[in-house]
């Protein structure tokens, strides 16, 4: 070690290097925070920039500015069937997925029971399991028990895979219930439905609520296992992954915006929401 | 409130033969207890030994395997828990964290369909002197407000028993002293019949009328805490309520009232009416002898020598000794080996007795107590200086 490392010298210094780098020590956190906003938000800034690409067929290059897209969204052939077959999917799928992943989970916190640890064990399978292998499994199900692919076996491919992540949403915010709760609620005069009505049930809304979003993201962003199971019937992003080998509409580009600020919206009126009732 | 309740809140509680069993695991065997209405009962024992069972029997939430449980004439064995009057105050509250305290203390009253809900629940939670904060949530509430809390939401109801599983356990020393008169003084006021689940043996004596100490899922005995502090009749009641010095001896012979016993360091006598029942006392019996630590008066042998003997004595050196402030602990090294503890008042100011010191310690015969040998003098020793802090 030279003598020079002392601390005398570091005060000596030019002041400048010294303040920078005491920038940069201050900002490091920051910079690297606006570098990976960006490197995330990049794609999402040309989706929604060439949605405004008065294109023909393809979108790939930029040919010049247009409200057109925005104004008809569904003018490209195909692209509003596709969400709407995508929205219906996700809504049947919530409700089942949401009510059948919320009774199994009421069953695994409360109960004892033979094969509980094997349900436990199974609830984690699907999650587990690459999609390719499930949509392909389903898939060779159907055909050999005759079931005719499309709306149906779309929506039984998603109830299965979203059950598992509503089981496990709603059995974390039950099992981090006290279980006093539910039994001072019976000693004050509470029957048991009343106890699960009054107080079970709207601790665990907020639970509920989160997993069926989530089932909800999920079954609207499923690829692969719906490609398998589909048949003619076309979602939104199989009508995307289609439509890349001749071109993507420009109208997909549109939507794909429009879902990002809904879904942008959503986040940000629930932030303001909680933060409400925190203060209220 | 409804009238059928009134007539069944009259009455005493009544445990009979009361057994329950989690696989082979006895928890509660055989135990029968009369709780007398309006009194301030207390379950005391060490944890695992069957209080807080017998409590969630009594509310519904545990099944008897065997027995029955009778409010007055009602039996209440295997009714739900919302058709019986008895309420809970949970060891860790259990308040309904979704709704504001006022619906909490409301909750028990809507279910039944009371009338007047408004002025019942004002006036309990006046009572608790927490009317100011009606419309907070539980978790805006300190501890000792939530605890407060849990009872009004109970004791609204105006219960035939009162249940209470180690309220005070969450509590900080300070707060839980406050409490203790703070409870005794709520139960005199509304002279509901409340039993008490604990561990702390002091929390137990300073509310309690009566106490029943449990250990290994039955009843070791049963009384007012004086009795149970001055005549213990077990090793374990001896050892969990206060500290006791224990040493075994042998009855030699029984002289009119008084009994003479022998150990290693001398005879004694006791009185008859301080053995214990069902204690053999014929002569050549052994026997353990008990004396508590602060009846106990220490001296310098060369003084006491002096003195015409008084009482029972034994001559010993002091091991150790702690100054306390109030008090002075010693422990002495008897010459027949036994080891005794002495708490001495510092009544003077002439300091300790050193290290080494030659004594001589004396007690009044009505002062100490006769246990059967057969036991281990050890039992719940540990438990209880493990608790009483």
């Amino acid at each position: 070690m030279s003598p020079a490392n002392t601390p005398v010298p570091v005060a000596s210094k030019p002041p400048t290097t010294v303040r920078f780098r005491n920038w940069i020590g201050n900002n490091l956190l920051r910079i690297y925070a606006v570098l990976a906003f960006i490197y995330l938000l990049l794609p999402v800034m040309y989706t929604f920039v060439f949605s405004f690409n008065d294109s023909g067929k393809s979108n790939l290059t930029w040919v010049g500015f247009t409200w057109n897209n925005w104004a008809n969204p569904c003018a490209a052939p195909d692209v509003c069937q596709s969400v709407i077959n995508s929205i219906s999917v996700g809504l049947v799928v919530t409700l089942a997925a949401t009510l059948l992943g919320t009774l199994i989970a009421f069953a695994l916190v409360r109960h004892r029971f033979r094969g509980r640890t094997t349900t436990n064990l199974l609830i984690f399978l699907p999650m587990a399991t690459p999609e390719v292998v499930l949509g392909s499994s389903l898939l060779t199900l159907f055909l050999n028990i005759l079931v005719p692919l499309g709306f149906w076996t779309v929506v039984i491919a998603h109830i299965m895979f979203c059950i598992s992540f509503v089981v496990v949403t709603v059995k974390a915010r039950l099992s981090s219930l006290d279980a006093n709760i539910e039994q001072a609620a019976m000693d004050l005069y509470a029957s048991e439905w009343q106890a699960f009505r009054r107080i079970t049930l709207p601790l665990v809304a907020p639970g509920i609520a989160a997993a069926g979003l989530l089932a909800f993201s999920l079954s609207f962003d499923d690829f692969i296992i719906t490609n398998f199971n589909s048949g003619q019937f076309t979602t939104f992003p199989k009508f995307i992954y289609v439509a890349d080998k001749r071109g993507i509409p420009a109208q997909a580009y549109v939507i794909a915006s429009a879902m990002f600020f809904i879904a942008l919206a959503i986040v940000l009126i629930g932030q303001f929401a909680g933060r409400r009732r925190k203060e209220g | 409130m409804a009238k059928a309740d009134v007539t069944q809140a009259e009455g005493d509680l009544h445990l009979e033969r009361l057994t329950k069993q989690f696989g082979d695991f006895v928890a509660v065997h055989d135990l029968s207890l009369v709780v007398p209405q309006g009194s301030f009962f207390a379950l005391l024992g060490p944890s695992g030994c069957g209080k807080t069972t017998t409590l969630r029997m009594v509310a519904g939430l545990e099944d008897p395997t065997a027995g029955t449980i009778r409010i007055g004439d009602t039996e209440i064995t295997h009714q739900k828990p919302y058709r019986r009057p008895v309420n809970t105050v949970f060891q860790n509250y259990a308040l309904f964290p979704h709704m504001t305290i006022y619906d909490n203390v409301a909750f028990g009253l809507k279910r039944r369909g009371v009338k007047d809900v408004n002025k019942q629940v004002n006036d309990a939670l006046t009572l608790i002197q927490l009317s100011e904060v009606a419309q907070r949530k539980p978790a805006q509430l300190s501890g000792g407000q939530q605890q407060r809390v849990a009872l009004a939401r109970a004791i609204v109801n105006r219960p035939a028993v009162l249940l209470l599983d180690e309220p005070l356990g969450a509590l900080d020393l300070k707060l839980r002293r406050q409490m203790q008169l703070e409870l005794k003084r709520i139960q005199t006021e509304v002279g509901l019949t409340f039993i008490h689940v604990t561990h702390d043996q002091e929390e137990a004596m300073t509310m309690a009328d009566s106490v029943a100490v449990m250990n290994n899922g039955i009843i070791e005995q049963l009384g007012p805490p004086t009795e149970l502090y001055e005549s213990p009749h077990t090793v374990f009641v001896a050892n969990f309520l206060g500290q006791s010095n224990l040493f075994p001896a042998t009855v030699q012979e029984t002289d009119g009232e008084e009994i003479i016993l022998e150990d290693p360091d001398g005879k004694f006598r006791m009185p008859k009416e301080r053995v214990a029942s069902g204690v053999n006392t014929s002569g050549g019996s052994n026997v353990l002898v008990g004396v508590r630590p602060e009846k106990i008066t220490i001296g310098p042998r060369s003084e006491a020598a002096a003195a015409p003997i008084d009482g029972n004595y034994v001559d010993g050196v002091v091991e150790s000794a702690s100054f306390l402030g109030v008090s002075t602990q010693y422990q002495v090294r008897t010459e027949g080996g036994e080891q005794i503890d002495v708490f001495a008042q510092n009544l003077d100011v002439h300091g300790l007795l050193p290290h080494g010191s030659h004594v001589r310690l004396t007690w009044q015969p009505h002062h100490g107590f006769v246990l059967a040998p057969d036991q281990d003098i050890r039992a719940s020793a540990d438990v209880s200086a493990g608790v009483s802090g």
